[in-house]
């Protein structure tokens, strides 16, 4: 081992920071003029919701780790305090951004386009103000519940991210003795209203919240309104955790459970130029410091965006449906496990359709020679075909195996319901493990056959779920290689509480095997290049912040391997710092797919080794989850890998470099051929679907013609 | 043929396994489906004497599991089988039958020497190269939690097979009071060895230095990892390399053994123990080679059905070697060869003749030729009483591949050899004999009686025998020009015992060739 020390702080990215940044790149899509505009709406609301929920998760177990006097620092030499700090920092640049985005660039770009959003209820016409009113009295008033409060009420409770309007009112006829008063804006009605316009082409909403404003003194009668403005807040209510912070955390926090202050609020967002008597009372009600204060010049919470994205009639203003294509050399004449048996099957989504993975389920839930079908379910759409496949192949009298984990954060009841419906067809459903959640995306069909017991499997990077594949990168082999089938074998009793196997042939799991595995294959990689032979790793995932790895892969640039990280997110790992990290570059694509996949490869001598995940190189993915690093097997699919990661590797259009200073860049276009990977990967399938499957016989018959005489 | 499917499960004091085999398929004997659940059964009887209702619980509810997995792959047939835990707790019988309710599953309760036989077998059976193995002195070392067996062969003939009570989890249990450290527990354990096998030596080993020995259970094949080839199921470690391992890992915790060879803590325990057995047992019986087989009890199961059913070929004459261990056993007893060589082809022939009239088989025939070599040990102890020492020494033998049962019926059949036979009244009161097994203890003491007094004289004038049966007379003509008077004479003495028992009258008859 070398004597060098890889893991100075100064040698890594803070994870908050870096995934700050991941957010401005999908800033970025909005703000780009080559994109039709409702696609920009759409990146605009993603920024918005990635926002809240970093808030909800990351900046309340900062807030805690404060609270509990926990002052470990990070990967890069930051206290929680100081991460706080700069988060804050960062993060108002971040807002600032997303409104003058949305203010000087969206807002006219919408009503050019046709669709117009009124910003002040001031500016309806007479016509709409008049249906707005009306709609008001019918829909809305009977659901509004304002609060107010005065020395015999006290601070009445705001609820977690919902959008209020706050107002100070005063008795009619007692002017200057202001009091605080407030009014949720209800949930349960549509935040957009549609307004009546001349020109039928064209489309015209208000917000919600600006028709409450408009009539808020109908809701205070006896007072007079002195000003009235939209605010939301969000508090640190969630009771998970993130599974990244380390164990001692948690006891730490355990220990100081009492002194933990229950519903904090760790944001305020308010409208711009609000009457600062009212913000000094909400700032003392909810006990935010300034920097927790974001004063937004537009409307609160940007979700209601994604609401506009299918706005009829706009179809231009959209990209066109991409429709998953059929895979290469697959066919409809004959059952999956006859084509599986022919030989490996790679499937790359969305490019590639998603329906063999359906159609994997569900032909071995129908196939009279199929014993066991066992499969591991993390996140599952809501009308799931698989889990009706699953069903059905209990009724039929297969032994149905189903791992559902719980932990799947914000989907826990979802999956409790048809868990349940799992249960009742007579499968064996597994709740999860103690302690670790299962990401690994593995289905094994176990299939009796004429020469015997025969194992097909599924592996991918991807949750079975047939909505988020036609939204998600991601890759996926079918098999019937007997080391993988026996592998999946041993995934599955392991899972169902019974011993590991003795040896695994082919599949390296975490929580135990893998990043001793990983760690294994970059060193070999290190050693390689030491020997003088080339050494190369290309690595694809969605974020990388484990710091053994970083360290690993840093000392293996000092040794000299090449190493290229497309990673989507999260990036803790530096790149070009002298003798450290000079041969490592690192390039994020954020397009209109969520680049998902995880890819490994190395070159290993000349005897190159490619492998897929469910895993990416974060402590959590490879510490405190069930996951499966596995390697491709068959040499043509490998080709066909090496293609995928050097289209990645060659995009120039959505890539994004990351620099020495830690900023990412896009790639300087001029007088090169533009290739975006996900419209390349499209085309591509578009052009092999076309191309007749190998091996298949035309089905057309030819008539035998008469003979003539 | 068909593709046929058998699980077999194994209750053993720490693991509890289900493997499922498929015959007729891609290869001769495949195994598709391994299960297996850490459970210390063993040290619950170590401890109390008797296995805790925890465990009961757990072990229904990981039988209902397997009985579960064992209906998805439509298996054909399955055998349950239990070891040491459940042969010496205390409330076998009443844990017996509650699982056997609460499971509908039958399980067999092996003893240490049909156990052994089995584990034997699944050596046996699936390796080539065991057949070479022991064409020069081998022993074969099973070790267990709570004791290991040592098993000798020559020229592929198994010798002696003995039971030592040192276990990997027992020794570590009863030595963790006085040990200081590693060393310390190195120094222990090869000193309590040590001591057995100077005494096992100089009965057993004698001068032969015993160059092969494999060794089974105590997971140290996962130790061998460079030395292991892919498609081998059992692997040759030289003693050099033994070695080198051997110094590295003694030293090491469990958790360390874990994190080196990247294997499961739970695999972890017997592995230090065993790897300090294995190296004494090198160093006392000269071995040069130590082999590690890659197989389980229920790959023995396997194969055992497998065979019986025809999904596979023999290819080790097991029962030669349970009559090996027969005639060592005799030889030991200095009992007279010749006699006995005489007896045995007169007792089969008879057997054979009256197969119509006794109905027994392959199994009873075997018991027969292993009583007639046992017949006599008992001269050894007294000359006086041998009926009673012949009894006793075969019920203090271990014979590999006889049951308990078994063995008690050949100790039955050789003591009536010579003193008067009870009836099952009186004998069922000393024993727990069936009466079926009682029945063959029975036609086998007729038998063996009647041609005993055909080599009275243990000269083997009886040499040229035919035997026919006609109706109800079975005629034994022997050719003969020597003076039968006494054979004659003790024939018809036995002759009484023998019709009562199958309702046949032999006649004995001498031709003089001219």
């Amino acid at each position: 081992m070398s004597e060098f020390d890889f893991g100075k702080p100064e040698y890594f990215t803070n994870r908050e920071c870096s995934w700050l940044g991941f957010n401005s790149r999908v800033l970025s899509e909005a703000r780009d003029k080559s994109l039709p505009l409702l696609e920009r709406l759409k990146f605009l609301s993603i920024t918005s919701s990635n926002l809240d929920e970093f808030f909800m998760i990351r900046v309340a177990s900062l807030k805690d780790m404060v609270h509990a006097k926990y002052t470990k620092k990070d990967i890069a030499g930051m206290t929680p305090q100081e991460q706080l700090v700069v988060i804050a920092e960062k993060a108002h640049e971040l807002v600032n951004m997303q409104y003058s985005t949305y203010n000087r660039s969206l807002l006219p770009q919408m009503k050019q386009a046709g669709l117009e959003i009124v910003t002040e209820h001031e500016k309806m016409t007479e016509a709409q103000m008049e249906y707005a009113d009306k709609y008001f009295e019918e829909n809305v008033y009977p659901v509004l519940t304002p609060m107010a409060m005065d020395p015999s009420r006290p601070f009445p409770l705001v609820r977690n991210k919902t959008l209020n309007i706050g107002a100070l009112i005063s008795k009619k006829g007692e002017k200057g003795k202001a009091e605080f008063a407030t009014v949720q804006v209800p949930s349960v009605l549509p935040r957009i209203v549609r307004l009546p316009v001349e020109d039928g082409s064209k489309v015209c909403v208000i917000l919600l919240e600006q028709l409450i404003e408009r009539n808020i003194d109908k809701l205070f009668l006896n007072y007079d309104v002195v000003c009235a403005y939209p605010y939301r807040i969000m508090r640190n209510a969630d009771l998970s955790y993130d599974e990244d912070e380390a164990a001692d955390l948690l006891k730490e926090i355990q220990k100081q459970l009492k002194k933990r202050q229950w519903g904090e609020v760790i944001r305020l967002e308010i409208e711009e130029k609000m009457n600062p008597k009212l913000l000094k009372i909400l700032r003392s009600e909810f006990h935010v410091k300034d920097d927790d204060i974001y004063e937004i010049s537009g409307p609160l919470d940007l979700t209601f965006l994604m609401k506009l994205y299918g706005t009829e009639g706009m179809e231009e203003h959209r990209y066109e449906p991409y429709r998953p294509q059929p895979v290469p050399g697959m066919n409809d004449e004959e059952d999956i496990f006859t084509q599986i048996r022919k030989g490996d099957i790679l499937l790359h989504h969305p490019y590639m359709t998603f329906e063999p993975v359906v159609q994997f389920v569900k032909q071995a839930a129908a196939d009279p020679d199929v014993l066991a079908i066992k499969q591991t379910l993390y996140r599952v759409s809501g009308n799931s075909p698989i889990v009706a496949a699953l069903a059905q192949a209990a009724e039929n009298g297969k032994q149905v195996s189903v791992l559902v984990e719980l932990k799947a954060r914000f989907d826990e009841e979802n999956n409790i319901i048809w868990a349940k419906m799992l249960e009742k067809a007579g499968c064996h459903v597994i709740y999860g493990l103690l302690g670790l959640k299962t990401h690994s995306k593995i289905t094994l069909v176990v299939r009796r056959e004429e020469d015997g017991i025969r194992r097909y499997v599924h592996l991918g990077t991807g949750n079975y779920n047939d909505s988020t594949a036609k939204l998600y990168t991601d890759c996926g082999i079918l098999t019937c290689s007997e080391p993988i089938g026996e592998d999946a074998t041993a995934v599955f009793n392991m899972l169902s509480g019974y011993s590991e196997p003795k040896r695994w042939n082919r599949l390296v799991l975490a929580p135990i095997w893998m990043r001793s595995g990983f760690m294994r294959l970059i060193q070999r990689e290190t050693e390689h290049a030491k020997a003088g032979e080339p050494a190369r790793i290309i690595a694809k995932m969605n974020s990388l912040c484990d710091k053994e790895i970083i360290e690993a892969l840093y000392e293996a640039s000092a040794a000299g391997v090449e190493i290229d990280l497309i990673v989507r997110g999260i990036c803790c790992l530096k790149t070009g710092i002298p003798k450290v990290s000079e041969h490592i570059r690192v390039r994020s694509i954020v397009g209109n797919f969520l680049e998902h996949a995880r890819i490994f490869y190395f070159r290993n001598g000349g005897d190159e080794e490619f492998y897929m995940a469910s895993a990416d190189w974060m402590p959590r993915n490879l510490d405190k989850r069930v996951e499966i690093l596995f390697p491709i097997e068959s040499p043509e699919i490998c080709e066909r890998v090496r293609h995928i990661l050097q289209i990645q590797l060659d995009d120039n259009v959505k890539a994004h470099i990351l620099q020495p200073d830690g900023s990412y860049e896009k790639i300087d276009k001029r007088g090169k051929t533009l290739l975006c990977a996900q419209d390349y990967f499209c085309e591509e399938a578009k052009r092999l679907a076309k191309t007749e499957p190998a091996g298949l016989k035309s089905h057309v018959f030819i008539p035998a013609e008469r003979v003539e005489d | 043929m068909a593709i046929k499917y058998f699980a077999a499960i194994c209750i053993g004091s720490t693991v509890t396994e289900m493997k499922i085999f498929e015959w007729g398929g891609k290869k001769a004997m495949r195994e598709v489906e391994r299960i297996s659940v850490r459970m210390t059964l063993g040290l619950d009887v170590y401890k109390n004497g008797r296995i805790s209702s925890a465990h009961i619980e757990e072990l229904c509810q990981v039988l209902r599991d397997f009985i579960q997995v064992m209906e998805s792959y439509r298996v054909d047939a399955h055998k349950v089988c239990a070891t040491s835990a459940f042969r010496e707790s205390r409330n076998l019988p009443i844990i017996q039958d509650y699982i056997e309710k609460q499971t509908g599953l039958k399980i067999d309760v092996l003893s240490n020497s049909e156990q052994r036989f089995v584990d034997y077998k699944s050596i046996a059976s699936v390796s080539a190269e065991f057949e070479k193995i022991i064409q020069s002195p081998a022993a074969i070392v099973d070790i267990g939690g709570s004791s290991m067996q040592i098993s000798l062969f020559d020229k592929d003939k198994l010798i002696t097979t003995q039971n030592i009570r040192i276990g990997s989890v027992t020794t570590r249990e009863r030595l963790a009071p006085y040990v200081k450290n590693s060393e310390h527990f190195e120094e222990l354990v090869t000193d309590l060895l040590g001591h057995e096998l100077s005494g096992f030596g100089k009965l057993y080993q004698k001068d032969r230095q015993i160059r092969n020995l494999i060794v089974i259970g105590g997971n140290l094949l996962e130790l061998m990892g460079p030395y292991r080839l892919q498609d081998k199921r059992i692997t040759a470690v030289t003693k050099k390399q033994f070695q080198s391992v051997y110094e590295f890992v003694v030293g090491l915790s469990q958790d360390q053994i874990s994190e080196q060879y990247n294997i499961s803590f739970d695999l972890t325990g017997p592995i230090v123990p065993s790897a300090i057995f294995s190296r004494c047992l090198m160093e006392n019986l000269g071995a040069e080679t130590i082999w590690l087989p890659d197989y389980s009890l229920c790959d023995g199961l396997a194969y055992d059905y497998g065979v019986k059913n025809r999904y596979l070929k023999n290819c080790h004459n097991f029962e030669e070697d349970i009559i090996a261990a027969a005639r060592s056993i005799a030889k030991r007893y200095k009992c007279s060869q010749a006699h006995i060589k005489n007896l045995e082809e007169l007792a089969l022939l008879v057997f054979d003749r009256m197969k119509k009239v006794h109905g027994m088989g392959k199994r009873e025939r075997l018991l027969l030729q292993i009583s007639v070599i046992l017949h006599n040990c008992g001269k050894f102890i007294s000359l006086e009483d041998v009926s009673e020492c012949a009894f006793n020494i075969i019920m203090a033998t271990e014979i590999i591949g006889l049951s308990h049962a078994e063995r008690e019926m050949i100790a039955y059949t050789v003591k009536f050899n010579t003193s008067p036979f009870e009836y099952y009244d009186d004998l069922s009161a000393k024993t727990g004999i069936t009466r079926s097994q009682y029945m063959i203890v029975a036609k086998l003491t007729a038998i063996l009686r009647m041609v005993n007094a055909l080599d009275r004289t243990h000269h083997q004038k009886c040499k040229n025998v035919t035997a026919v049966l006609k109706e109800r007379t079975l005629k034994i003509t022997v050719t003969s020009q020597e003076d039968l008077t006494l054979e004659a004479g003790t024939f018809n003495e036995k002759a009484e015992f023998f019709e009562e028992i199958f309702n046949v009258h032999p006649v004995f008859k001498q031709r003089k060739q001219i």
